[in-house]
């Protein structure tokens, strides 16, 4: 296949418990890639085995060509990692987080130096570049950790959960910072609960589901795939369900809204205001978020 | 699987001691407090206070006695303590040891250099202590310096048992028992503060052959009262090759425990 990280019937078990279940995908150099799905689908745990400290019970999986199992140290050397669980060191400050780990990846003191107060100003901490760890809001630790993976110049960044837990503008920030990181060439893995992150960040993504990849492509042909362009939303109620069974239209019930799936939506909200007295009608474009529910159902996950 | 048995031990482990290294020296002012404050408190209370009522033991003064044991307890609580409490701090509720192991570090190496670092904190208490023994004149020169390398391995002793502790305790609040069952006994049962002879016949041979502190005492004691026996080649060995066991079983658990 080819491919900066390429994985063939990949599959991690924790005794009778199947977390990733024979999945196979691959990305390529440049990409920003993305794993979406409910809390428990297995997107950290494909992680972890790409970051060569979980081993997969069988399957393969390669990262730059090489095999994880094997190869760890090579891999992991160019490789950024960004947590979903804060790790940043609280015995430092923000400009020693930076430095000390770039002893782990062997970076010389002055080139680390040099590194660290870059990474600072890329990520807008250098007003805190002396500052512990524990006098920084939720949004700057996100933003360390982000230049702390940065610090041994990777050429695959693996980010699980980049913009958990920021406020838009911390969230708006670090989107930028990973478009422009795509720009100048690295190679992006991210997971993500925000479909709307994954939609404008991802060039290509999949939805998983209990350890299995339900469905792969770009936002857009999946959102047309499964969903088509446009939803209206209509109040729920018997007329407007009788009124649309005569149509030549997909609907799905949610609670007490119906969604219509189409590529005509004034022709439909025509149609509906005309013929059945629907109340209010909303249209709006479809999401990703709206393909998410449809694949993975409704039902809420701990 | 085979792969997976095989320590991956590298020099970058250098660069975890490195780190703790770092953070001791950030606030080095507390730290350096403990192993002056310590050895002066329990030799006037116990060597000059107690020891007035002692008077002599096989002929040694008693504040001469007790000095090479309140050395050899300072190089076991220093790196049993920062190889329990402080690494569980580090690995648990840090998650210092995730962030080392997503970077070319094995977590092998991250075990091995919390280890020497374990070690490397008793060698400088036992160090200071040391220093202050000699001010005192209760230690014989120029023997008793070579406690100062000893210190190192046996720190490393203490460090290997204390991460096997850490790798299997369920929280931070089972480590009291290692603390409270072993490292408590140990510090008074050892041959410290008074000799094994006057214990019962069974409790003599348990402290020589188990107990791992009785082997530092009756080095420390050799050294600093120049009279080396063949107990001392004996605990010597002794604690080589505990220390080995200890260190290839704490890689294992700590294994067990983090890698999943």
């Amino acid at each position: 296949m080819g491919g900066i990280i390429c994985a063939e019937t990949l599959t991690k078990t924790y005794g009778s418990l199947t977390a990733v279940d024979s999945i196979s995908f691959s990305v390529q150099q440049g990409e920003m890639f993305g794993f979406l799905g409910p809390n428990g689908a297995g997107k950290t745990t494909i992680m972890r085995m790409i970051q060569c400290i979980s081993p997969k019970t069988s399957g393969s999986l390669s990262v730059f060509d090489l095999d994880v199992t094997t190869h760890p140290r090579e891999i992991k050397g160019k490789l950024g990692v960004l947590p979903q669980e804060t790790n940043l060191d609280p015995d430092f400050t923000c400009f020693e987080n930076l430095t000390n780990y770039a002893r782990y990846f062997e970076i010389p003191k002055r080139e680390a130096a040099n590194r660290a107060e870059d990474l600072l100003s890329f990520v807008q901490l250098e007003e805190k570049r002396d500052v512990p760890i524990e006098k920084l809001s939720g949004g700057m630790k996100r933003r360390l950790l982000l230049a702390r993976a940065l610090i041994n110049n990777p050429e695959l960044l693996i980010l699980d959960e980049p913009t958990i837990g920021l406020d838009p503008q911390g969230r708006h920030l670090i989107w930028e910072k990973l478009k422009s990181l795509q720009a100048s060439g690295n190679t992006i893995v991210l997971t993500t609960h925000y479909l709307e992150e994954a939609e404008r960040l991802c060039n290509r993504l999949v939805i998983m589901e209990g350890g299995k990849i339900l469905v792969e492509g770009s936002p857009q042909d999946l959102i047309s795939k499964y969903v088509g362009a446009d939803i209206l939303e209509v109040e729920h109620s018997r007329p407007v369900i009788d009124c649309l069974d005569t149509m030549p239209v997909r609907y799905e019930i949610f609670g007490d809204i119906v969604q219509v799936h189409t590529d005509k939506p004034r022709e439909i909200a025509k149609e509906l205001f005309e013929r059945c007295n629907p109340g209010r009608v909303y249209a709006r474009q479809a999401t990703l978020e709206d393909v998410f529910l449809k694949l993975t159902g409704r039902i809420l996950r701990e | 699987m085979d792969t997976y048995l095989i320590p991956r031990i590298s020099r970058l482990s250098l660069n975890v001691w490195r780190r703790n290294w770092d953070v001791f020296f950030k606030t080095y002012q507390v730290n350096f407090l403990p192993p002056f404050i310590e050895p002066v408190l329990y030799l006037l209370a116990i060597g000059f206070g107690l020891g007035m009522y002692v008077g002599e033991i096989n002929g040694i003064p008693y504040v001469n006695y007790i000095a090479p044991a309140l050395l050899a307890i300072s190089i076991m609580n220093a790196s049993f303590f920062e190889c329990t409490y402080s690494s569980y701090v580090r690995m648990y509720y840090q998650k210092t040891f995730d962030a080392m192991i997503a970077t070319p570090l094995s977590l092998d190496d991250v075990i091995t250099g919390e280890l020497l670092w374990g070690a490397t904190r008793s060698l400088i208490y036992s160090s200071v202590m040391l220093l202050v023994l000699i001010l005192f004149g209760v230690v014989d020169l120029p023997l008793s310096l070579l406690i100062i390398p000893f210190s190192f391995l046996a720190g490393l002793l203490f460090a290997c048992i204390a991460m096997c502790f850490t790798a299997i305790t369920p929280g931070i609040d089972a480590l009291n028992y290692p603390a409270f069952l072993f490292i408590t006994p140990m510090f008074l049962f050892s041959g410290t503060f008074f000799p094994l002879e006057v214990l019962p016949q069974t409790v003599q041979v348990i402290a020589v052959t188990l107990l791992p502190l009785t082997q530092l005492v009756i080095i420390t004691r050799s050294l600093t009262l120049s009279s080396l026996s063949p107990l001392f080649f004996y605990s010597l060995l002794w604690i080589i090759m505990v220390t080995a066991l200890c260190f290839i079983l704490s890689l294992r658990l700590m294994r067990r425990r983090l890698i999943v």
